[in-house]
């Protein structure tokens, strides 16, 4: 390891500090070295007290999401390389309330994740066997269904940084997942969170949600074609019983 | 549970996306400005000919030629970023049981919006 980097950390401890500051470490690495690999280099050898979220290392659990260079990122696969001989500033997720260094506190996402019903409503499970579905059906819902929770587009959208009752991206497109499932008849209770002004019409469409997610979900997509079926729900209702 | 908040202030230059987004959102005022100019031109029209050649020759000065430069700049800015998400505002396309590409739906709205212009453009031309 004959490179070092320097990697400047948000540093915010509840009980001590009133706002955050910077604190910068010098870190040797490979290329072959996450950016949470340098994360967990300092924790082990330099400072033991950085406190930040990990778990799977491959992009699948969603645990390390951060601001990197200001952009949202998961750190398990963002390298230290791509950002040598300049120096990696490490940020907690925007726009969420910070609980200590890197750490943020996404209780809002979950309480709002729940809202959305994330589950198959369905009253006619098939007696015998399974439900079935054409490859068109599956199509309709399978690229939402690949959210993994990172909360990158929360941090990636500014209107949940400035409006943070805004139900959000990850949410709405998991609420989609289940509204465009053949199996599933929950729209109808879904559908008040699509029509409220904290719903799909929080969304300016920036865009940005879809340019960082990891897995291509494309949150955008989902909350925008909704808009179109918010405003189906909003005239059709005279012609419903 | 203590926690900090950041502040949302300057979120726009923080950046060169949102600034995009910001440039897109201000692109619409001048849209508007250039609808306005022309559904003047249709007022001064139905006045009669002298109140016509009037607002025709405003618009050959100088100022005005420089808002319409800025302005053509901008509309087709707005145009570019409206038929980019085009696809993305719209249900799944299908033809014959196959997704149309997000990007084959883009390229249309394009195609369509030149052709179109053209042939207005040769229209206006020979008259």
């Amino acid at each position: 390891m004959s490179k070092t980097i320097q990697i400047e950390c948000l540093r915010y401890h509840p009980e001590t500090d009133t706002e955050p500051h910077y604190q910068t470490y010098e870190v040797p690495f490979t290329d072959d070295m996450s950016v949470l690999q340098g994360l967990q280099y300092i924790k082990d050898r330099l400072d033991g007290s950085l406190t930040f979220r990990w778990s799977c290392r491959m992009a699948i659990c969603g645990s390390c999401g951060q601001m990197v260079n200001g952009v949202p990122l998961l750190g398990c696969e963002t390298f230290l390389r791509d950002y040598y001989p300049g120096k990696v500033r490490v940020e907690p997720l925007n726009h969420f309330p910070i609980v200590r260094d890197l750490a943020i506190d996404q209780s809002d996402f979950l309480t709002k994740l729940e809202a959305v019903k994330p589950f198959l409503i369905s009253e006619n499970v098939p007696e015998k066997g399974t439900f079935r579905q054409t490859p068109e059906q599956m199509e309709d819902y399978y690229q939402y269904s690949k959210c993994i929770n990172c909360l990158l587009c929360y941090a990636a959208c500014p209107q949940y940084g400035l409006n943070s009752s805004f139900t959000g991206p990850a949410a709405l497109a998991l609420l989609h997942r289940y509204n465009a499932d053949s199996r599933d008849e929950g729209t109808s209770e879904r559908m008040k969170l699509v029509n409220a002004e904290d719903g799909v019409w929080g969304c300016t469409l920036v865009g940005y949600c879809s340019e960082v997610c990891p897995k291509a979900v494309d949150p955008a997509r989902a909350v925008n074609q909704n808009k179109i079926n918010s405003a189906k729900d909003y005239f059709f209702r005279f012609f419903r019983k | 549970m203590k926690t900090y908040t950041r502040p949302m202030a300057g979120w726009w230059r923080r950046n060169p996306y949102y600034l995009w987004y910001m440039l897109r959102e201000a692109s619409c005022l001048f849209v508007t400005a250039y609808a306005l100019v022309l559904l003047a031109g249709l007022f001064r029209l139905a006045q009669g000919k002298q109140a016509y050649e009037a607002w025709l020759q405003a618009l050959a000065s100088p100022l005005s030629l420089a808002f319409h430069a800025v302005a053509l700049v901008l509309v087709l800015y707005h145009a570019w970023t409206w038929f980019r998400v085009m696809p993305r505002t719209m249900p799944f396309l299908r033809i014959g049981g196959r997704r149309v590409p997000d990007g084959f739906i883009v390229a249309s709205a394009f195609a369509s919006s030149i052709v179109l212009s053209g042939a207005l453009f040769i229209a206006v031309w020979q008259l």
